[in-house]
């Protein structure tokens, strides 16, 4: 490999880039648009579910209860209705996601039998949320069935004590407050940076048959690697902008906590982007025109890293066979990466498997792009 | 680009064949091509003048046959033929979006023209291109010729002894091909062995030694002269007349009468001798009762020349099939 070869084809290609404003514009502004976006339209936190209450008691008993629901952060009670109508109504149009109905005998058959119900009508149409408000109801529920279990022992003059229910008491630890913009956002970067690094180099070597300028290029002594490399290194500036963007943007705007180091931060993230980058360059050296490299680069980037990186839909949820396909989304070690430098401060030695991964993809790819490059016409 | 003191061949092709699937582009082809030597491909297009060079080049390989160029066999050291070559391809292919001076330092760069020279050779090329004053301005705002001859300018940079010029007068104007070709013949005179084509037949005369190409066979190959010689086996003459068809046919039959043709509104007659059949053919006409006008002897173009040496060509085919 040749210095001034390399460095003669990353000048014009810098030139090139500089002298075309609008991809430069598509590839700055593009980043900056899907963080905002994306980051926005992504969160899997409920809260302020609306409900709907049909107190067909009206005691107190029944009130202490609602109102436990009212001071729920993860409700909004929107109506008190009177009938069932009203409240089918209610769900049917979608201004609850739940209902509560209190039956007229709810006091009386906890002061008799000890032991009482409440009806939880739930809209299911979205089968996940219904199961989050679900849970989070069954818990205001036991809550206050606890308070008055005690509360009615005090009265038999029983010990409180005796009949405290065991708890266990759990301790969150790098997302404290379990908010989802937390761990989606920092896995938001990679996503990003997939697709965007992808594109930029995609399109470098089909620009260059379909300008008809590469005939020229292969009759010259210039080795596949040296072109590789001259090539990449301008695109490996424009992507540590853009991650920049990307990650200013997390830290700052979405207030993500970052706790690991910017060197970390610095070495892990070079490295996604000459994977991503080389991802690219492998699909300009494969496709000759650009329309078909662009569309190639998008199809391969963008439904693995969005649904197997592990950016929102854990891992080690899915099915054994395709948990083992994740191994081959380089995405997803850099969203391990990239998390574990937000949310726990992790440094290089952490993380030493999932970067061995990236190196390991990294050179396989710059290989077969260097190798797949013919200096040839047919 | 010191001149050769042997006659040493930098250019050898032998039994050269190039197929793509079934259809034959190159069809057994044998050249060679001496230091300093201007050699020119001629033929229409699609005839495999390209396809040959680009072979020449390392960009496409062979089928068959062996290709030699500067003494390197391109089988086996393609890399070390493409670093004594200089290659004008046939569209053009420099970078519009860049300037004039960033296209002769790209490849300068990529040549590994030593950056102390490199000043001197940029300047060299600017001069040589015409292009001083132009240094920055963009290339896709440069006219068709001046672009061409930065092309050139690109190709000789790095001094190779060779260059492959396929097409580079094609869409330039005439001056600006005239003046393209004083430029081949100053690289030649330095001892650069020069292999240009072109479809324009009257460009052959410009070089040393021409090979007619057609359907991807050599047809003929030698100097302007011997080719047209070769092709007519006489001489031409050009008659003027009212009764195109009635001359032609009573022509057909004179003595010492090789050959009859329209041409334009005129006749193009070949005789074993010119200046006997001058004298003799208008009294021979006159017996039939045919008047004629002008009656001259005219070097043949080489377009004549072409199309004799295909026709001769098909038939031998023929008879040999």
């Amino acid at each position: 490999m040749r210095l001034q070869r390399v460095k003669a084809i990353a000048i014009k290609e810098v030139l090139q880039v500089w002298r075309d404003p609008r991809s430069l514009m598509v590839a700055m502004a593009m980043p900056f648009m899907q963080m905002f976006l994306l980051g926005y339209g992504i969160s899997l936190d409920l809260k302020h579910i609306p409900v709907c209450t049909f107190d067909r008691e009206g005691s107190q008993n029944s009130q202490d209860l609602l109102k436990r629901f009212a001071a729920s952060r993860y409700f909004d009670v929107v109506r008190n209705v009177r009938d069932y109508a009203a409240l089918t109504a209610a769900v049917d149009r979608a201004d609850c996601k739940l209902a509560i109905v209190i039956p007229p005998d709810f006091s009386e058959r906890l002061s008799n039998a000890g032991t009482t119900s409440v009806q939880a009508v739930l809209d299911a149409t979205d089968d996940n949320t219904a199961n989050i408000a679900y849970s989070y109801a069954l818990a205001v529920v036991s809550g206050f069935s606890t308070d008055v279990q005690v509360s009615w022992s005090a009265q038999q003059g029983r010990v409180l004590a005796q009949i405290q229910p065991m708890t266990a008491q759990s301790r969150v630890w790098f997302n404290e407050d379990l908010d989802s913009r937390n761990f989606v956002i920092p896995g938001l970067v990679a996503v990003i940076l997939a697709l965007v690094g992808a594109q930029l180099t995609s399109l470098t070597l089909s620009r260059e048959w379909e300008r008809g300028t590469m005939e020229l290029l292969i009759s010259t002594p210039v080795k596949p690697s040296e072109l590789m490399v001259g090539k990449l290194l301008p695109y490996l500036g424009l992507g540590w902008i853009d991650a920049a963007f990307c990650l200013v943007i997390a830290a700052l705007w979405f207030a993500v906590p970052l706790r690991g180091t910017l060197f970390t931060l610095f070495v892990t993230t070079t490295l996604f982007l000459v994977v991503v980058l080389g991802i690219g360059y492998l699909i300009s050296v494969l496709i000759r025109s650009q329309l078909g490299a662009s569309q190639i680069a998008l199809l391969v980037t963008m439904l693995p890293t969005n649904l197997l990186s592990g950016y929102v839909f854990p891992i080690d949820q899915m099915p054994a066979v395709v948990e083992k396909l994740t191994y081959l989304i380089y995405a997803r070690y850099y969203v391990t990466i990239i998390k574990a430098i937000f949310l726990k401060g992790a440094g290089i030695p952490a993380l030493a498997t999932p970067i061995i991964f990236l190196l390991i993809y990294a050179a396989v790819v710059m290989l077969l792009a260097a190798r797949a490059f013919r200096k040839a016409l047919d | 680009m010191t001149a050769g003191t042997s006659a040493q061949a930098q250019i050898v092709v032998e039994d050269l064949v190039k197929r793509f699937g079934k259809f034959v582009a190159v069809d057994h082809v044998s050249f060679s091509v001496q230091r300093g030597e201007i050699m020119g491909f001629l033929g229409p297009n699609g005839a495999g003048k390209s396809t040959i060079i680009r072979i020449l080049c390392g960009l496409l390989r062979a089928t068959g046959g062996i290709a030699r160029v500067a003494g390197i066999d391109l089988a086996r050291d393609p890399e070390g033929v493409r670093q004594r070559i200089g290659y004008m391809s046939q569209k053009f292919s420099l970078y519009r979006d860049l300037t004039v001076e960033e296209n002769l330092r790209f490849f300068g760069g990529i040549y590994r023209v030593p950056a102390k020279e490199l000043p001197e050779r940029i300047r060299f090329a600017i001069d040589m291109a015409g292009l001083a004053g132009r240094e920055h301005a963009l290339v896709a705002t440069l006219a068709g010729g001046w672009q061409q001859r930065l092309a050139l300018g690109c190709a000789v940079l790095h001094r190779p002894p060779i260059l492959f010029l396929d097409e580079p007068t094609s869409g330039v104007e005439p001056t600006s091909r005239r003046r393209f070709w004083d430029l081949i013949h100053a690289l030649a005179a330095e001892g650069v062995t020069v292999l240009v084509s072109t479809h324009y037949m009257d460009e052959a005369e410009y070089c040393h030694r021409a090979a007619l190409i057609n359907q991807g066979r050599l047809i003929a190959i030698g100097s302007p002269a011997e080719l047209k010689h070769r092709a007519l086996g006489g001489e031409l003459l050009l008659v003027e007349c009212e009764a195109l068809g009635p001359v032609l046919a009573a022509l057909q039959q004179a003595p010492g009468v090789k050959d009859c043709s329209v041409f334009g509104s005129a006749l193009h007659v070949l005789v074993n001798d010119a200046a006997r059949a001058r004298a003799e053919l208008p009294g021979y006409l006159a017996a039939k009762g045919l008047q004629i006008g002008r009656i001259a002897p005219i070097s043949a173009s080489l377009e004549d020349v072409f199309v004799r040496l295909v026709a001769a060509d098909l038939a031998n085919r023929k008879e040999a099939a």
